[in-house]
């Protein structure tokens, strides 16, 4: 009795309580910072957009808040004939798997909500498929053939991405011998290149092609283009998200960008040495500082490079997307894995 | 209570805080945004037109993919364990290396025994 209360009041509890205001507060703010910066003044600059960059003088800032106005001042419509509690069950869900990925998601050596959460990687993938459940409903419970038919594709492209995306993070996990995504970025630190030790080994150099596989699974599973053919607007206007306004379509935006941040920050810290940085030790106490900026700086790169691809192709058609993920991206993968097997084992 | 288990309760402690703050948000909503019931609001959405013969018509051309990710996804698991103690030093080298390659190559055999019945094609 006396220990729970300890465990109540005497830190742990607490520390959790503080841990999760914080996660609270950083998936909305890390959705709009990547709504901002890309979707908003990226998109305008490669693509000649003119209507973000005009609202409030300089570089538009004043569209995001605009928009966050609008939001709020929608009306709540639930279609006639929809399935009412599913239907205001779907974002609840698709926001409760960005929450549960940000748990093993580490910032600097105690900066992490659950460090010693020993399937790490493995958990942050089994989470991140969760938001399957809530598309597949979103478009169920619509009645709107529209919305059937994208939550349908959804269902099909998330599923048969999740397997490269799974496949290319083996790779990782045999080189450093752990799912724990704390200690893939120690392992990361206290690598050499050749003997030289002076960047650590940022695992993109021997892993390039899981981390190509990563990148392009985890586009295909935020649904962005060239694989959004579930939220398809010229021919399916917006998928599973037709019939919803206001706060609740909110939701499948800040699921949206919310889980781009965390697909980039798992690809930083699984490929790029995560919150490390050359020439500081790990354990110093200054990385709980330094930490978080610097895997932020690594988001952000990562970010750009899928939004990069985001404003930049055209959309795939349905079945080349289907063949792509099952005769190219998973073959490759499994052969990755073999080949990094075999070179773990003989060196 | 053991440090293991705190790691997965902290994981339920996240998913009721995505609750709050789902709820909270919605919350806000209520006070702030406008309501005037109309009919013809509750219309599904069709691009404009009204809605067109029944709902209900389901694609299941898909089912076949889900069927093969369920296969191919539990199989996937079984790598893992493998992948974390592949070392030769301490684990299992390469007794452990041949064991998963065979299971690997029984893997690939299926994909590629679906792609001879032509099952990733689209019909």
């Amino acid at each position: 009795m006396r220990s729970l209360a300890v465990d109540i009041w005497g830190g742990w509890a607490t520390t959790l309580g503080i841990k999760t205001l914080i996660v609270m507060g950083l998936i909305p703010v890390g959705a709009l910072v990547l709504g901002y910066t890309f979707l908003l003044k990226m998109m305008s600059h490669m693509q000649s957009r003119l209507g973000p960059m005009d609202p409030g003088g300089f570089h538009g800032w004043y569209q995001l808040i605009g928009d966050g106005i609008k939001f709020i001042q929608k009306e709540d419509i639930i279609p006639e004939g929809a399935d009412k509690r599913v239907f205001k069950m779907a974002p609840a869900i698709v926001v409760l798997s960005t929450f549960l990925m940000f748990v093993v998601l580490p910032g600097g050596p105690d900066f992490v909500v659950a460090k010693d959460l020993d399937v790490g990687v493995f958990y942050a993938l089994a989470v991140s498929s969760l938001s399957v459940i809530g598309v597949l409903m979103a478009g169920w419970a619509s009645s709107n053939k529209y919305a059937l038919l994208g939550s349908l594709r959804a269902a099909a492209q998330l599923i048969a991405y999740e397997l490269p995306l799974v496949l290319a993070v083996i790779g990782v996990v045999i080189q450093a011998g752990t799912m724990n995504l704390q200690d893939i970025v120690r392992f990361q630190a206290s690598g050499e290149i050749f003997g030289w030790d002076g960047l650590g080994l940022p695992l993109i150099l021997t892993q390039i092609v899981g981390f190509g596989l990563f990148m392009i699974a985890a586009q295909a599973e935020l649904s962005q283009p060239p694989f959004d053919m579930p939220v398809a607007e010229s021919e399916l206007v917006a998928g599973y998200m037709v019939e919803y306004t206001g706060f609740r379509f909110l939701f499948f935006f800040i699921g949206e960008f919310g889980t781009a941040f965390v697909y980039a920050g798992l690809a930083a810290t699984l490929f790029l040495g995560g919150w490390s940085v050359p020439f500081i030790d790990v354990d110093a106490d200054i990385m709980n500082v330094v930490g978080p900026l610097v895997l932020f700086a690594k988001i952000m790169l990562v970010a750009f490079l899928m939004f990069w691809a985001r404003f930049t192709y055209p959309r795939f058609r349905e079945d080349q997307l289907q063949s792509l993920a099952w005769k190219w991206l998973i073959p490759i993968a499994l052969a990755n894995i073999l080949v990094t097997g075999a070179l773990k084992v003989a060196f | 209570m053991t440090e293991f288990y705190r790691q997965y309760l902290t994981v339920a402690v996240f998913a009721v805080a995505a609750m709050v703050m789902v709820g909270a948000m919605l919350g806000v909503g209520v006070l702030l945004r406008p309501t005037r019931p109309q009919d013809q609001k509750y219309i599904t959405y069709e691009s404009g037109s009204d809605p067109f013969g029944q709902f209900g018509q389901q694609n299941v051309r898909y089912y076949l993919y889900a069927l093969l990710f369920v296969i191919f996804d539990v199989e996937t698991v079984f790598l893992f364990p493998w992948a974390v103690d592949a070392d030769a030093g301490s684990g299992l080298g390469w007794f452990g290396f041949v064991e998963i390659s065979i299971f690997t190559a029984v893997l690939v055999a299926g994909l590629g025994y679906l792609w001879r019945k032509g099952l990733l094609k689209w019909a």
